[in-house]
């Protein structure tokens, strides 16, 4: 038998859906018993939530002041201690799982399988490289742990019926305390997460303007989007870096992605090969977005934008 | 000279460059093909390179493990403003988990305040070599690195992530690794060319420094494959026949 541990994700009383996304990864491997291992200073929301996730036994909880916040170099070693009588340790790869599962791997003292697209057996991935390029199907070796991120956009959640047992797990780690939490800033706003959002708008160089980038949001809230944005538009300021969509961004999957003034570099289309629907609209007809665009428009940003957002609310 | 930083050189093929799978799917085409530094090392040196104008660290040393013709990737370094480079040079590529022993040796070798790498390298996507050697050599991690200011024996650390921004303190030495915002690489200049060839670059290899490549991550690449297309759709002139073709597909 397969026993899989899933590294959960939360804040602020929320799982993140990464964590059912996970879970569904962990039941595509055979014969697998399916645990959630939750760290937190106060896990009494989210372990509920991970205990209603289909397809999970049981929820571990370690809970103490220490794993207040999500450092990686005092997860580690709690995640290290429990992986013992684990088949396979996943985390998501999202910035949280990406910067916790390596360090998980090295203690544990094997490699690690980066952004797990497809499962093909206990051991056998498929996982992306080169700005999704090109796919390799990777093997891990028998008899050690498979340590692994899953990559978000590959997966749908689990659905919510499950019944899992909660347990308060004990974990014997000297924890480490060079490193300490200091601040972060939220997204501001309630529009939808760029991540998990149905619908995304997105914005590129072509912009030209952070001042002109505020008119994407109004297309957005139209439609009920999240906003995102190549790496041109966030590096020459026009947004902010959370909201990078692409190789070294976000990879997302959304059911319709309309990017605005974006050319379509191939570390861009990396973000976006997962959306079911997308859109382009430049000024360019020759831009690479339109060869894999599935509806494309050319025409002049700041004329289109505005007659796009009025004919989405008519339309609604 | 005292408090150096190490920062990882990796040589890839050039981000501009579309990567095709050779046909008999053992690898990629590399014959011909434009390679570089891998962008975000470009970063990681620039930092390393600025934190010591700024006095706060002696020698910048710059490591690439790779093929013998890493030591151009590591010359270009070395332009730019190392003080040195050492290329572990091996027959073929290595796992991050014996990327990040490398790392350790020379970390217990040289004493740095500071190891520096790029939080991916665009080949291999796999982002894991920065947290792997912090874990060995149980010292902080700041990965997705943005802004990063030193203070004795202390770094404050801005990093990106999923949310926005999130700052930690960590003790010294630490390893970083780093996003593109952390700052933009400056140009190598003729002159510097010139003087980075007599700047010392030595070669060593896993069994000098101890390392056993056998006892790595062992996973296998058993294939590669081009990625399933996605085909062009339809042009449209107006914005009525966009929203039409949207209610059509069902997404609107």
């Amino acid at each position: 038998m397969n026993k899989v541990l899933v590294v959960g994700e939360h804040a602020q009383g929320k799982l993140n859906v990464s964590t059912a996304k996970c879970v569904t990864c962990a039941k595509a491997i055979p014969d697998a018993h399916i645990d959630v291992v939750l760290l937190g200073s106060d896990l009494s929301a989210v372990a509920a939530q991970a205990a209603a996730l289909e397809g999970v036994q049981k929820v571990l909880t370690v809970q103490r002041p220490e794993n207040a916040e999500p450092l990686a170099a005092v997860f580690a070693p709690q995640i290290a201690a429990l992986a013992k009588g684990y088949t396979h340790v996943f985390g998501p790869s999202t910035t949280y799982g990406k910067d916790l599962m390596p360090r998980v791997a090295a203690l544990l003292g094997v490699g690690q399988i980066s952004d797990i697209m497809a499962v093909e057996s206990a051991t056998k991935f498929r996982r992306p490289v080169y700005a999704s390029n090109v796919i390799l199907t990777v093997e891990a070796p028998a008899g050690k742990t498979v340590v692994a991120t899953v990559r978000t956009a590959s997966f749908q959640p689990t659905g919510s019926g499950g019944k899992a047992t909660i347990e308060a797990a004990s974990v014997n780690a000297t924890l480490p305390s060079y490193t300490r939490f200091v601040s972060r800033s939220q997204a501001s706003g309630d529009r939808p997460d760029l991540q998990t959002a149905a619908r995304v708008v997105s914005g590129g160089r072509a912009l030209a303007s952070a001042e002109n980038f505020k008119l994407l949001y109004k297309l957005a809230d139209a439609l009920g989007a999240a906003v995102g944005a190549s790496r041109a538009a966030v590096d020459a300021g026009y947004a902010p870096n959370e909201l990078q969509v692409g190789q070294t961004g976000k990879i997302i999957a959304p059911e319709l992605y309309i990017a605005l003034g974006i050319s379509g570099a191939i570390q861009h289309l990396t973000g976006i090969k997962d959306a079911r629907t997308i859109v382009a609209i430049n000024k360019d007809g020759e831009a690479p977005i339109f060869e894999v665009a599935d509806v494309g428009l050319v025409g002049d940003l700041f004329a289109l934008l505005p007659e796009l957002e009025q004919a989405v609310r008519a339309a609604k | 000279m005292s408090n150096p930083i190490i920062v990882g050189i990796k040589r890839v093929i050039d981000y501009s460059v579309r990567v095709r799978v050779k046909p008999d799917g053992n690898g990629v085409v590399t014959d011909g093909v434009k390679m570089s530094i891998n962008p975000f090392d470009e970063i990681a040196l620039e930092e390393a390179l600025r934190i010591k104008e700024r006095n706060q660290a002696g020698e910048v040393i710059a490591v690439s493990i790779g093929p013998s013709d890493a030591q151009q990737q590591l010359r270009t370094a070395l332009a730019m403003g190392a003080d040195r480079a050492v290329l572990v040079q091996v027959e073929q590529p290595v796992d991050s988990l014996t990327a990040a022993r490398v790392f350790l040796k020379l970390a217990q070798k040289h004493s740095p305040q500071l190891v520096i790498l790029g939080k991916q390298a665009i080949d291999d996507d796999n982002g894991q070599t920065a947290q792997m050697l912090a874990a060995l050599w149980d010292r902080p991690q700041a990965t997705f690195a943005s802004k990063l200011e030193l203070d004795g024996g202390k770094a404050k650390v801005t990093r990106e992530v999923d949310v926005g921004l999130e700052t930690i303190e960590v003790d010294l030495p630490a390893v970083i690794s780093t996003d593109l915002r952390l700052n933009e690489p400056r140009y190598v200049k003729l002159p510097d060319i010139m003087k980075a060839k007599k700047k010392p670059l030595d070669v060593t290899t896993l069994s000098d420094l101890g390392v056993d490549a056998a006892a790595g991550g062992g996973i296998r690449t058993l294939k590669f494959e081009a990625p399933a297309a996605r085909s062009r759709g339809v042009m449209v002139k107006t914005v009525p026949e966009l929203i039409a073709a949207l209610k059509q597909r069902g997404v609107l």
